[in-house]
């Protein structure tokens, strides 16, 4: 197995996340955009751990997996109060507080 | 044939404090659900302090005994600077945690929110209001996110470091979110914080797994082994070191990384804007410091001069914008990023203190951080209590003529501007001093010159804040009605949200409000009313005289604190 192939994989996942973030105005998508990041790191984290023939990488991204859930819950309960609230999950209209 | 699994041995008693906070944490969840909900808030209070109390005693028997040792498989290190960050965070958490409690200012109920999930300005929240209902949650959140911070210190693996990273955030992003009044801010605080933060720790992720590429394991010792064997790829190396610093820079609120502070810190209820402000940065700072000097001290070359450079362009960015603000919270929040510039300088230096007298960076940022971080608190307690009819009145000119009404609330207030503008007799000068001793012993000159120039400036505006509360005349507010509804609380009236609740603490809800409130909640912004300080509880002047008293002593007297500093001035490997 190559793990090229992977980390490859891994950082253009990484990189359209990051970008899907920059470049997406709502927010649930922005999150989503997070949430593949963190795919990206989970992938990475099993091809090392493949390389390297330890389970610490793999453990690790049960951990991920874990963390993530709990970033949903925090997550979704913010953006579904603030959608309650304007009627628009766009980040470009959370704007009240500016420099 | 299966190999034996070893049980694992955790060493409980010198973890004792992590458990304690955890488990007082849980508890506080069991109260949410077992108790009635009128005496729910007076057990949170009780349970939350008798947790932080037995925390503090049990921390520091265990820091007296000495009781240092890699714990927990090698997972969590609990040496002299752990016990030394542990002890400051959970005294400035109590200290952050007795705004929490403070009901008085509010006509008998607390700053959070009476019913989160209840959308501003509804029935719901009206009914909510009529009820009293509180989130008596926020103590639980609170010591939750404790527990992550102080984990957040000591871990000596990476994974423990993302997952200490993640408690710490998430109760943070939530009780951003529970302001009572201007909720419109206060939810859109929660979610910028929520989504950089989510999006930064996605960056320290990614940075984790490359360093574990690298070194194929998590552990900081065996990554300092990996770079001094100088085996694998060096990319992966700097990738990884780079997007673990972003992870942390966020958090400490250096420069390019920044942008969230002053936005969250105003949006949210003035008394997590304090935890925030505090032990945030002490966890985030104290973790940085760690993984620098443990897990990557072999790449001191690499990383070094970029710590320099972010340290002085946060301490740039942060002094001169704040100079611009005309919101004292807001001035705060650019202050907090200016000091994180400050504390960056040492971390640059990377001094290890020669000879006996001389902080290590080490201590002296941890000597930089209490002082800070009691100043902080203290500062904004004292913007919990400056009010008009519509709560919170943080507007600069807002302030002008407080030190002649009320001049022992300035006089406190202007012993923290004065500390955090470093003038000696405060313990704010000792703490810079320290931390510019160690960025010009660990050959960073440049840096400190360039810091004490930008300490200046910081000066300036620290100083401008005590001439507005002393010297300048307290302008009518009649005469700026159209300019006060510019400011924060009628901007969440204005919101330009169609739908029917978009008048935050508006029309609808005030009516009502009025008569439920015995504050007086506002009907429309032009009645905003007369600024001056509301009566408050024990607990927040507490807090300020504590806050006074710990600044003004620890700048007479530093010797104590300097010496545990010192002694604190050597991570454990």
């Amino acid at each position: 197995m190559d793990p090229n192939h992977y980390l490859v994989l891994s950082g253009m996942l990484f990189t359209i996340g990051a970008i899907g973030f920059l470049v997406r105005r709502n927010a649930i998508v922005a999150f989503m955009c997070v949430e593949l990041m963190l795919n990206a790191c989970n992938l990475a984290l099993v091809t090392f751990s493949s390389h390297w023939g330890v389970l610490d990488g793999q453990v690790a991204s049960f951990f991920v997996m874990v963390v993530a859930a709990a970033e949903v819950v925090v997550g979704l309960a913010i953006i579904v109060s603030i959608y309650r609230t304007r009627r628009s999950a766009s980040v470009d209209d959370a704007n009240l507080l500016k420099l | 044939m299966v190999d034996m699994i070893e049980p694992p041995s955790l060493e409980y008693l010198r973890l004792l404090p992590l458990l304690l906070v955890f488990g007082g944490a849980c508890l506080g969840v069991l109260v949410e659900a077992v108790l009635p909900r009128r005496s729910r808030w007076g057990a949170q209070v009780g349970l939350t302090f008798l947790t932080l109390v037995v925390t503090a005693v049990v921390t520091v028997l265990g820091w007296r005994a000495g009781d240092v040792g890699v714990s927990a498989l090698g997972s969590v290190t609990v040496d002299h600077p752990a016990y030394f960050s542990w002890t400051a965070l959970v005294v400035l958490a109590a200290l952050s945690l007795l705004l929490f409690t403070e009901r008085r200012l509010n006509g008998g109920v607390s700053a959070f929110a009476p019913q989160a999930a209840a959308v501003p300005g509804s029935v719901d929240e009206e009914l909510a209001i009529r009820a009293r209902t509180e989130h008596s949650e926020v103590y639980p959140l609170a010591l939750f996110s404790l527990f992550g911070m102080m984990l957040f210190v000591a871990s000596n693996d990476l994974l423990i470091l993302f997952v200490a990273l993640e408690i710490l955030s998430l109760p943070l992003y939530l009780m951003c979110a529970l302001a009572r009044r201007r909720r419109l801010l206060s939810q859109e605080a929660g979610l910028k914080y929520f989504l950089l933060g989510a999006l930064a720790s996605a960056f320290f992720l990614y940075g984790v797994a490359m360093l574990f590429g690298y070194a194929g394991t998590f552990t900081l010792a065996g990554i300092d082994q990996a770079v001094a064997a100088g085996a694998g790829s060096e990319w992966l190396l700097l990738a990884g070191m780079a997007g673990i610093s972003v992870g942390l820079l966020f958090k400490v609120g250096a420069v390019p990384f920044h942008s969230w502070t002053p936005d969250v810190y105003t949006g949210a209820p003035t008394a997590v804007t304090a935890l925030m402000a505090a032990c945030t940065k002490v966890a985030a700072v104290v973790a940085l410091l760690r993984v620098l000097y443990v897990g990557l001290g072999g790449l001191r070359w690499d990383w070094q001069p970029l710590m320099a450079a972010v340290a002085v362009v946060t301490m740039a960015v942060g002094s001169l914008l704040a100079i611009t603000q005309d919101d004292v919270k807001r001035m705060l929040a650019y202050s907090s990023v200016t000091h994180a510039g400050f504390m960056l300088t040492a971390v640059a230096g990377a001094s290890t203190g020669e000879g006996a007298r001389q902080l290590s960076s080490v201590g002296s940022t941890l000597f930089y951080l209490v002082a800070y971080g009691v100043a902080s608190v203290g500062a904004f307690a004292v913007v919990t209590l400056v009010r008009d009819r519509n709560g919170e009145a943080s507007r600069l000119q807002d302030w002008a003529g407080l030190g002649r009404r009320h001049p022992w609330l300035a006089a406190a207030f202007s012993v923290f501007m004065l500390s955090f503008a470093g003038i000696p007799l405060t313990s704010g000068f000792i703490a810079k001093l320290g931390v510019f001793e160690s960025a010009w012993s660990g050959g960073y000159p440049w840096v400190v010159v360039v810091g004490v120039v930008l300490s200046l400036v910081a000066a300036y505006f620290y100083l401008r804040v005590v001439v507005t509360l002393y010297f300048a005349d307290p302008q009518p507010r009649s005469g700026q009605g159209g300019q006060a509804a510019q400011a924060p609380a009628g901007a969440a009236d204005a919101t330009p949200a169609t739908g029917p609740a978009a008048d935050g603490d508006g029309a609808r809800g005030g009516a009502l409000a009025t008569e439920v409130r015995t504050a007086g909640a506002p009907a429309a912004v032009s009645s905003a009313g007369e600024v001056g300080v509301g009566r408050a509880s024990v607990a927040t002047y507490g807090a300020v005289v504590a806050a006074v008293v710990v600044t003004v002593v620890f700048g007479l007297l530093p010797g104590p604190l300097l010496d545990l500093a010192l002694q604190a001035g050597v991570f454990l490997r």
